[in-house]
């Protein structure tokens, strides 16, 4: 029995990249914020280069609280969407042009608690979510986010989702 | 000595974030803080249903306990934030404005303690709550 040649590489990474640009793409607040995700396989980072407009306290300087706090949870929703996007989209079950188009509904928040370890500095800050726990409608979700050292938070956040009804059915 | 409200509009005029997300201030008093911000299309989250991002609510909600904290009595002199919780209790209404008040109910040397709420044009029903721990600074040191 002949097996399938494997897929040409670039036509995975096209798909998958497709499928993860129209997701952030998306969502104007994740393009208000700049951030951008860096995917190596399904593991993804999330980017926020540094602006003027994310600062807090402008006599540190520090970003600002609530920008660290939008940062963290858009990494949470994004994994959890990314994570639960994956396996419909490898198993091709799901057609990676229709992500973000005609909806693939967003995870809604039921909780976040933010930690703020220490004052983020005016640079990038990178974060990489772990979903834990993912069931049929409740998801948790922990992110830890760092800048120059990756041993070195400056703030982690737990969070509960609300998983949308099944968006790949 | 500055009035309250002067020195919770410096508080917010100094944050280049805050200012980015249009953030107003409504109202003070002793320990707590009005604030609003108004609907915009690029705060939206889930653009299936034009809902703004939690994030953004965390922002509003963050400073707000911020400026509760430094509306104190005690005249802390700086403030960050050590911790916060949000629980979002259901989707804002695309279009209305957002606001929540925070109040700073307890303080330490060194630890604030605040609660908050943020509701739209239905008062009744709470968007979200949070509660916080902020650190004082109350010396030049």
């Amino acid at each position: 029995m002949a097996t399938l040649p494997p897929e040409p590489v670039q036509v995975i990474k096209q798909r998958r990249d497709g499928a993860l640009n129209r997701l952030v793409g998306a969502v104007p607040y994740i393009q208000f914020l700049g951030i951008r995700f860096d995917r190596r396989g399904d593991e993804l980072t999330a980017i926020m280069p540094f602006k003027d407009s994310l600062i807090g306290n402008p006599r540190l300087p520090a970003l600002h609280g609530g920008a660290t706090a939008a940062f963290l949870e858009v990494a949470a929703i994004v994994e959890l969407s990314w994570t639960s996007l994956w396996d419909a989209m490898e198993a091709g079950r799901l057609d990676p042009a229709s992500v973000g188009a005609d909806g693939l509904s967003m995870p809604k928040t039921i909780d976040f608690t933010i930690d703020y370890l220490r004052p983020g500095l005016p640079r990038d800050a990178y974060a990489r979510a772990r979903v834990n726990r993912s069931g049929r409608r409740y998801a948790s979700v922990h992110v830890e986010a760092w800048q120059d050292n990756r041993s070195r938070l400056f703030a982690q956040a737990t969070g509960h989702f609300l998983m949308p009804g099944d968006a790949t059915a | 000595m500055p009035d309250r409200k002067t020195i919770a509009r410096q508080f917010l005029k100094a944050l280049p974030h805050s200012h980015a997300l249009g953030m107003h201030l409504d109202d003070v008093g002793d320990g707590w803080a009005v604030l609003s911000m108004a609907y915009d299309p690029k705060l939206i989250g889930d653009p299936q249903t034009g809902v703004i991002h939690g994030g953004a609510v965390s922002a509003l909600m963050d400073t707000a306990s911020g400026a509760a904290v430094m509306l104190h009595p005690s005249a802390p002199l700086t403030t960050a934030t050590l911790d916060l919780r949000i629980d979002y209790m259901r989707p804002a209404t695309p279009g209305q404005t957002l606001r929540a008040r925070a109040e700073c109910h307890h303080v330490t040397r060194s630890v604030a303690f605040v609660r908050a709420v943020a509701t739209d044009d239905d008062e009744s029903r709470p968007v979200a709550t949070a509660t916080g721990a902020f650190t004082i600074d109350s010396e030049v040191r």
